[in-house]
């Protein structure tokens, strides 16, 4: 059996984290809107109104809402294909995400990048990539360019645990601490890189530990539990800020569904998945703390439940409705004066 | 002589050449995946099923699951073929090869001959090409003319499941590096497989149709949209000869050349992208040895200069199609 993520803290034991009751509301409502959207994703696929590849978030989403708390709008972020989460928790419109998976005029890229590739200016989101790690060298350029100008906002560079074996991985971490960096690297450690568990891929699986051969500090945060995320982002976010150069974050979260909608996740016992779902699950962890310590009350959740359900239809709509690309945009942005 | 898809036609050259020969090994992502636990074994057998079965009959220890690193597990495959192994490695889209290039390029593609011919590198890269399965830009290329612009590297694209596992033979025996092009659109195709081994020789092209009227040399998959032409064209009264090359590199231009002495007339189809692609690169090579025989400009049919779009629409009209085909060849015929 895979190992299970690190275990559920104690209820009866005070919390070392806390919020406020807007912020606890909020986390909720961005976790459980990336929940609700992808699986609108996933039915709309299973409909044949979202084809190719659709890598969903679902079990993830206090890594990136968590991380994204501690950061602001104008840090930069970018990840790898399984990337709807990380848009919408940068304030990307749900419309438009939607609508780029299916295909249509109305989405982020115009119809031409599919589920895996959109990009956000306006958000300092900077894309979707479909090559396994290509964005962390990327990520590592981002962060140059603000130290070049001046700036001191920060790169959130999200990579997953299968990432973490190529060599563009090492050669950033080298020239990011190297050159001192605002770039946090933050390894979505959820079990397993495609259809392979993560001790079956990798020699040491203590994934935050792989920047030791640069000096880059590192830390596992419980990534199932949005306000440990967000606490380990804040140190790594100063650290960055204050100059120091790098910091690498290890989320332990785990994915509910397969690699991709073409993977029926075969490889992995349903014993597995469904122990995760019923103790480990950021989204019921999260509702249960604003139950338990009065944030709100039933009501409260369920309205914000409606409005939730109600952007993620308003977004399937209009994904739906939005117009095919035109034939000619075959020919268009292939360079600039193309 | 049976019924087999293009993915069993392949599988099937793999196992039978690792029952054979125990120097043919398996590696690649996810070959055979799972958490290592019994009963989740094997149950992936790669992305598209290809490798399925094999770790079961032949053991980890020859089918081998690597991390996602490409440069080191083509690399190793590389340096284990340089010791006598027969490496099948997977890279499983051929997009994937930016990650990996340089260990096939500069290092495999070049061993032999910068050796001096002390080094052998009897490798095998099987990866994945193709558009049409909505796959986007960054998994949908047909990158083979790169390949086969290295010189030290044998290039092969089967354009059926008899094809696949004939060439497949072919190139785990064969003791240069051969990169061997699966169509990820063709895995469901079926057609007449014998179960037994046997091998397609590289460099020998297949005549798949025959007619006195017009050569269409098509490449992969293409030659599937090609037939289709060729039929409908009889069905007209007019004879197509349809050339399928098989491997690009090296290339039968003499099947090539006595067609189009026999017809005078040319539609070369690919699906890569026209520059410096296959379909430039043998209209070329015709202009050059074959002017003369010519009684009308050669056509092209290839996708725009464009990255793969993603919109359903948009791959749809990227793709060459049976319709664009049969329109070059009635201008080549009208000309």
């Amino acid at each position: 059996m895979a190992k299970a993520v690190a275990k559920r803290k104690s209820r009866a034991k005070p919390r070392k984290q806390t919020a406020s009751r807007e912020e606890f509301l909020h986390y909720y409502r961005e976790m459980l809107l990336i929940r609700r959207f992808e699986e609108k994703a996933g039915q709309l696929y299973g409909m044949g109104l979202i084809g190719g590849f659709c890598h969903l978030y679902i079990g993830q989403e206090a890594v990136v809402v968590g991380a994204q708390s501690a950061a602001r709008p104008e840090d930069a972020l970018l990840t790898s294909y399984r990337d709807h989460g990380h848009m919408l928790a940068c304030g990307m419109d749900p419309r438009g995400v939607m609508a780029e998976l299916t295909g249509r005029a109305g989405g982020y890229s115009r119809g031409k990048g599919g589920s895996m590739h959109m990009f956000s200016r306006e958000k300092n989101f900077y894309g979707g990539h479909g090559i396994v790690a290509a964005q962390v060298p990327i990520g590592t350029g981002l962060a140059f360019g603000f130290k070049y100008k001046g700036l001191d906002n920060v790169c959130l560079t999200y990579f997953g645990d299968g990432a973490v074996n190529q060599g563009q991985v090492y050669e950033s971490f080298n020239m990011a601490a190297l050159w001192k960096l605002p770039v946090i690297y933050v390894i979505e450690n959820n079990k397993y890189g495609m259809g392979t568990a993560v001790e079956r891929a990798s020699a040491s699986t203590e994934l935050c530990q792989r920047g030791k051969a640069y000096g880059i500090p590192g830390e596992a945060v419980d990534g199932m539990d949005v306000l440990e995320m967000r606490a380990g982002t804040e140190k790594a976010i100063a650290h960055c800020r204050a100059g120091k150069g790098p910091f690498i974050l290890e989320a332990q979260t785990y994915r509910y569904r397969g690699h991709s909608m073409s993977d029926p996740a075969k490889y992995r016992s349903k014993e597995e998945v469904q122990k995760m779902r019923s103790e480990r699950d950021p989204i019921d962890h999260l509702r249960e703390l604003i139950l338990a310590e009065g944030h709100a009350d039933e009501d409260a959740l369920k309205k914000i439940d409606r409005e939730v359900k109600d952007i993620v239809a308003d977004a399937a709509e209009f994904a739906q409705e939005s117009p095919e690309p035109d034939p000619s945009e075959l020919w268009t942005d292939v360079l600039v004066d193309a | 002589m049976a019924i087999k898809t293009y993915r069993e036609a392949i599988n099937d050259a793999i196992r039978l050449e690792m029952r054979r020969d125990e120097r043919v090994i398996v590696m690649g992502e996810d070959n055979a995946g799972g958490m290592g636990a019994p009963g989740e074994d094997d149950a992936w057998g790669g992305v598209l099923g290809v490798t399925k079965g094999l770790m079961p009959e032949f053991g980890r220890e020859r089918v081998l699951d690597t991390p996602i690193s490409e440069s080191a597990f083509i690399g190793s495959a590389v340096g284990a073929a340089a010791t006598g192994l027969r490496p099948v490695a997977e890279l499983m889209f051929v997009d994937f090869m930016g990650v990996c290039f340089d260990q096939i390029f500069n290092q495999a593609g070049k061993f032999r001959y910068m050796f001096g011919g002390n080094a052998v590198t009897p490798l095998v890269v099987r990866t994945m090409y193709g558009a049409g399965f909505r796959a986007a830009s960054q998994h949908s290329q047909c990158l083979y003319p790169v390949f086969t612009h290295i010189p030290g590297l044998k290039v092969v694209i089967p354009s059926s499941p008899y094809e696949a596992k004939g060439l497949l033979t072919q190139a785990i025996r064969d003791d240069d590096p051969v990169i061997f092009f699966e169509n990820k659109a063709q895995y469901d195709d079926v057609g007449d497989v014998p179960d037994e081994a046997y091998t397609i020789p590289f460099g020998e092209a297949n005549i798949t149709r025959e007619g006195g009227d017009v050569t269409i040399v098509a490449i992969g998959r293409m030659v599937t949209l090609a037939n289709q032409v060729a039929d409908d064209l009889a069905k007209a009264g007019k004879g197509a000869t349809v050339i399928d090359p098989r491997t690009t590199s090296p290339l039968d231009l003499d099947s090539i050349l006595e067609s189009v002495g026999e017809t005078g007339r040319l539609v070369v189809v690919d699906e890569a992208s026209p520059r410096c692609g296959m379909a430039a690169d043998i209209s070329a090579q015709v202009c050059e040895q074959a002017f003369s025989d010519l009684k009308a400009p050669i056509k092209t049919v290839t996708p725009p200069h464009t990255p793969v779009p993603f919109a359903p629409e948009l791959e749809d009209a990227y793709i060459p199609s049976v319709a664009k085909i049969r329109a070059a060849v009635d201008v080549v015929l009208a000309a």
